[in-house]
């Protein structure tokens, strides 16, 4: 058997908190790498995987240090190292693809300059010849205008391209192990797949071997030969991709898979009343930024967007980035004033601006925001949280107040003593149940939901998800589901939307999305979405013009 | 029944109340109250009469009886710098107070009204900021002459104008903030969305940004003092006793320098407080 | 609208709004200094002038016009370069000004070109062995020197140089400037005072605006690549602090304008600001009036110079 390339023995971290207490975020974590393999770090935020990976470069970040343990690279001892030798190691032995490539280049320096760095700081060839190395490897990351593309500041390219451009900036230096911290996560699904491409064949033809860290198993699928999932800083699973995938032996290994998997979503029965008319109907809707010229604003979003929603039905809108669907959220709850259309809600027309709209009319539609910790005041007790839109709308006080928080608080699957906390002291699940619970206060009968459950690890997304259902049926209401997230929505809503640069390019039924989009953008955006199959990347066929047309690159 | 007891009365020191407080910060604090409370008990311990001449000697060194040696009639200098602080220190409180409160409250309307209202008010006030802060002390003093009213209003005047841009600044971000979008969503009132919403999340950074403007006033009073349109005699405030004595400085007379160090006590101690506030700890055993 | 006009329209913008403000600023100035309490020609003629000759000399100066008027004919004649005449001496304002305007710019630009160097080095090397002890030395003296009156500092320097050390002359001006050595003794306590007062903002702001670039995620990359402390401060956090640091210089300076007028007092050095507290203690009110102005023109400039340089440097806006 070869000897492994990386050995990390028993390696613990620790970091110094605010009040100056020491704690383990790495708790003797033991692993191989062998030459030539990929492996791939799984886990939720705070699992570890990316102070792990950094670790196997001798570097912690700020407040953290390597406390115990032993990392092993090719024969030298990295722990062991002054800094002075751990830094000659970066970039030669071992080398560093980051999460947002965006953030991680020099804005004032020409790419180029950026790319080559590398081989000037460890003196390993003369310029022209690194020049020439480096549009090698532009061309092997399949970059457009590979001879010239260096010559740009980085605000000239795009993100996908940016972050194949960091790779050939970490693979410049001929590393043994190169480590990708999250390189896709902000990407778009359409961009993804070109960068995940080009990743894996390069890795491929210089046969190096990597560290891949995700919270994405069916992106990990694709590049990794073995998988080790990660939880509060512990390994909880080693094995081949192939049996993670298919026999996890752990239980939380098998909770993560769980999460993955699309639960049907099944409509729910709603009384049927004799008006039938729809909870939300959206006509010949526009809106933008900016002053407002000619009818028009300054910055055009959203074109004509037209769509009912039924009592008791939920409706998906899916897109990528700069689609339009958070300002589709946002026009409708008269945030952002649309400056043409007209919004029903349960066939009673709503001023477009929210000032002009009555109590009545804001309590029925509630909005839900992406991000619970922007979205709770820092300086309010959960109890005041909660209990504003009670006494706004309904006029409880006292008692009665008190005892629908505790109520609300129930609803949500929260102990009741909560009540007497602040925002910051909840976990981020926590957090969107309150977000949701300060929603249900006001009784409403539509929630719109902004991407609530994109910034929430798998298991906790999903058990919110369960939540939103259970309501459902308990309280009759209809959601409007915002997602980037295909799964997500399938496992939701009954209809959904497909949103392109501000139009509406399609409407379809969940459950057939896949069989039923007839407009290309959908069927390139649907087939992009990772599978938990090895083989889908590779068999994974998409027309170029297509992905020409309309990714985001 | 005595252990309970004993363990139900614990002093509230900051580590048992969450938080963590170092020793700088502790020190500075120590001296601003120190100030304050010599600010208002000052005149009664004082040694001797501030304002009467009790030396022959002029520019006296420190003895036993003036520790702080004598000033340029021959006044105990330690009696009148006790005496200084209530000026220096109430001036100064007085005015911080009226320029945060009023650039506060003007910084939160016009962050959260916006338009117009914002805009001429921002204007306005920047104008204002375009004067050396010195210079308007001298020119309008100067005009109204000086009593410590005028004293009081015009170094507010000077330092509203940074007070709102600071307080604007944090507000317009607070206010685009999802939490504040969620209340305007809400339905809720311009009034609420203020003192509700907005102003317990401004009110840490508010405070902090209320210390070193109190740090610029003294300098300031103490410049304009120094210039001899401050407090006026016979009363003088700490820059004013440097002023008097200044001929001393050339002899090294200590009537100069206890002044000096005075101010700059009070103003060290206050920057060693802010940049050493105590901190919240944030993170509870899990 | 293409991009590239951009930082331009903010630039005339910013002129506007400054123009704007000196505006407003003299508009202030004006008025504030009519509220002198007391007639101007009563005080010029003392206690004994008959009321018929206070009204002539009232009509003669213009006084009996409206205030807007003589605001506007005021403006027009600053403008033009015509400051009106000293009421104490009867000499043209711009002439008493013009040399100790002289005095005052030298004395401000030999500051600039001792402390700008000075201060930037230390700045930037605080912030490059952030925490070490040379850092925070240069942390407690900066914040020292910030927390105390510009007085204090003039007044230690006088102690240290002249009363204890003995190398320069304490409170005079030498008015024989022929040589090298009697400028440098001239200059060199009013310089150090006002160099201490100056450096100390820009090293913090300095330091501060090259720390911020430092914790970004590109200069954390440059580790990453295996770069040396050197090369991650001189050669990526640097470049991208340029806009930030010249922004931090022209702020500092304009702490001059405030600190120039302690000094002159002090040191009884001959400039406009030593020329405009005289002016004061008489009420000498077209020489408070152009002073004022002159002190604002710089202190406004410097501001705007700064927010320029902000704007003109932010890569967002750039090409």
């Amino acid at each position: 058997m070869t000897q492994p390339l990386v050995t990390v023995n028993d390696l613990r971290i620790g970091a110094v908190t605010d009040a100056g207490r020491k704690v383990e975020i790495i708790r003797g974590v033991t692993f191989d790498i062998f030459p030539g393999e990929i492996v791939a770090l799984i886990g939720e935020s705070g699992s570890g995987k990316t102070t792990i990976a950094l670790s196997l470069m001798g570097y912690c970040r700020t407040g953290c240090s390597i406390s115990g343990g032993q990392i092993t690279l090719d024969g030298t001892d990295v722990t062991a190292l002054p800094e002075r030798k751990r830094a000659a190691l970066r970039g030669t032995e071992v080398a560093y693809v980051p999460q947002s490539a965006a953030a991680a280049f020099n804005p004032s320096k020409r790419i180029m300059d950026q790319v080559i760095e590398i081989t000037a700081i460890h003196d390993l060839m003369p310029r022209d010849q690194a020049e020439a190395k480096a549009v090698q490897l532009f061309r092997a990351l399949a970059l457009p205008d590979p001879d010239h593309i260096g010559e740009r500041y980085p605000h000239q390219v795009s993100g996908g391209q940016l972050q194949r451009l960091s790779a050939a900036m970490a693979l410049i230096g001929d590393p043994k192990l190169v480590i990708f911290d999250e390189p896709t996560t902000a990407l778009d699904v359409t961009t993804q797949i070109e960068v995940l491409r080009a990743f894996k064949s390069v890795m491929q033809k210089g046969g190096m071997a990597g560290v891949y860290v995700s919270h994405d198993l069916a992106v990990v699928a694709q590049i990794a030969d073995r998988i080790i999932v990660l939880k509060g800083g512990e390994i909880q699973e080693v094995g081949k991709t192939q049996q993670i995938l298919h026999h996890p032996a752990h239980p939380y290994t098998r909770q993560l898979l769980a999460a993955f998997e699309p639960v049907p979503h099944v409509s729910v029965a709603v009384p049927q009343v004799d008006k039938p008319k729809p909870i939300l109907e959206v006509v010949h809707l526009h809106a933008g930024y900016g002053a407002i010229r000619n009818g028009v604003p300054e910055v055009p979003i959203l074109k004509d967007v037209s769509f009912r929603l039924e009592r008791g039905r939920n409706l998906g809108v899916i897109g990528e980035s700069g689609s339009g669907k958070s300002t589709l959220a946002r026009a409708i709850a008269g945030i952002l004033p649309p400056h043409q259309g007209d919004i029903l809600l349960d066939g009673q027309e709503m001023r477009r601006d929210l000032k002009n709209r009555s109590k009545e009319q804001l309590r029925r539609a509630q909005i839900v925001f992406q991000l619970a910790d922007t979205a709770l005041n820092p300086a309010h007790s959960i109890e005041q949280i909660l209990g504003r839109p009670l006494t706004f709308y309904l006029g409880l006080k006292g008692a009665k107040r008190e005892a629908r928080v505790k109520e609300l608080l129930d609803m949500v699957r929260l102990p009741a003593n909560l009540r007497h906390r602040l925002p910051s002291e909840l976990s981020g699940g926590q957090k969107q149940r309150i977000n949701l619970a300060r929603a249900l206060a006001a009784e409403p009968e539509l929630i719109l939901c902004d991407e609530i459950t994109s910034a929430l690890d798998t298991v906790v997304a999903a058990a919110i998800l369960d939540l939103l259902k259970e309501l459902q049926r308990e309280l009759s209401l209809s959601y409007m589901f915002i997602s980037h997230d295909l799964s997500t929505v399938e496992a939701i809503c009954d209809d959904v939307l497909v949103m392109l640069k501000g139009e509406v390019v399609e409407a379809l039924p969940a459950a057939r999305m896949s069989a039923e989009a007839q407009h290309p953008y959908s069927r390139l955006l649907i087939s992009s979405i990772p599978q938990l199959d090895t083989g889908w990347l590779a068999g994974l066929e998409q027309d170029p013009n297509l992905v020409a047309q309309f990714a985001n690159r | 029944m005595m252990i309970e007891r004993s363990s139900a009365f614990v002093i509230p020191t900051p580590k048992r109340l969450g938080y963590s407080f170092n020793w700088v910060g502790r020190i500075g604090l120590a001296v601003i109250l120190f100030w304050c409370v010599i600010a208002v008990i000052g005149p009664w311990i004082a040694p001797h009469p501030p304002g009467e001449i009790v030396d022959w000697d002029y520019f006296g060194p420190m003895t036993g009886d003036f520790w702080m040696g004598t000033d340029y009639l021959g006044r105990d200098i330690f009696s009148r710098i006790l005496m200084g602080a209530r000026y220096t220190v109430g001036i100064s409180a007085a005015s911080v107070a009226l320029a945060c409160a009023g650039g506060v409250i003007f910084g939160m309307v016009a962050a959260v009204a916006g338009g117009w209202f914002d805009m001429i008010l921002s204007r306005l006030l920047d104008a204002f900021n375009g004067i050396p802060s010195l210079l308007f002390g001298l020119v309008v003093v100067a005009a109204v002459g000086s009593s410590i009213p005028v004293l009081i209003l015009t170094l507010a005047a000077i330092y509203l104008p940074g007070s709102y841009r600071f307080a604007r600044a944090l507000a317009v971000n607070v206010n685009a903030t999802d939490y504040v979008t969620v209340a305007r969503a809400r339905g809720e009132s311009t009034p609420y969305l203020i003192f509700t919403e907005i102003f317990p999340n401004i009110l840490g950074p508010v405070l902090a940004d209320l210390g070193l403007r109190f740090v610029f006033i003294v300098l300031c009073l103490s410049g304009l003092s120094f210039l001899g349109i401050g407090v006026q005699p016979p009363n003088a405030d700490w820059g004013a006793l440097v002023r008097e004595n200044i001929e001393g400085l050339s002899l090294g007379a200590p009537a100069v320098v206890f002044p000096s160090i005075a101010i700059a006590t009070l103003t060290i101690s206050v920057n060693m407080f802010i940049d050493n506030l105590p901190t919240k700890i944030r993170d509870r055993s899990e | 609208m293409p991009k590239s006009l951009l930082p331009w329209i903010l630039v005339t913008q910013r002129l506007g709004i400054a123009l704007l403000t000196l505006v407003i600023v003299s508009f202030a100035v004006f008025f504030a200094t009519e509220l002198l309490p007391g007639d101007v020609a009563q005080i010029l003629l003392g206690q004994a002038a008959t009321p018929e000759a206070v009204a002539g000399l009232r009509t003669a100066m213009g006084l009996d016009e409206p205030a807007m008027q003589r605001f506007v004919g005021w403006l027009v004649g600053l403008a033009g370069g015509d400051m009106g005449t000293s009421y104490v001496n009867k000499m043209a304002v711009a002439d008493l000004m013009g040399g100790r305007l002289v005095n005052s710019l030298r004395l401000a630009g030999v500051t600039t070109l001792v402390s700008v160097p000075i201060a930037l080095t230390l700045g930037i090397c605080a912030a490059m062995w952030k925490g070490s002890l040379f850092d925070r030395t240069v942390s407690i003296l900066t914040i020292s020197v910030i927390s105390v009156p510009e007085f204090m500092v003039a007044t230690l320097a006088v102690l240290i140089f002249a009363v204890w050390l003995g190398w320069l002359p304490a409170l005079a001006y030498g008015a024989n400037v022929d040589s090298w050595s009697a400028m440098l003794r001239a200059y060199a306590m009013p310089v150090i005072t006002l160099g201490f007062v100056v450096s100390a903002q820009m090293i913090r702001m300095t330091r501060a605006a090259v720390i911020e670039t430092i914790n970004t995620p590109y200069v954390e990359m440059a580790l990453l690549k295996g770069a040396s402390r050197r090369r991650m401060v001189l050669g990526h956090a640097l470049p991208n602090a340029l806009g930030p640091i010249a922004n931090a210089v022209a702020l500092s300076l304009s702490y001059l304008v405030g600190g120039v007028i302690i000094v002159e007092t002090i040191f009884n050095y001959p400039g406009v600001a030593k020329l405009m507290v005289d002016a004061v203690s008489t009420r000498d009110l077209p020489l408070i009036q152009s002073c004022a102005m002159i002190f604002c023109v710089s202190y406004l400039s410097l501001i705007t110079l700064a927010d320029l340089i902000a704007i003109l440097s932010n890569p967002r806006l750039r090409r």
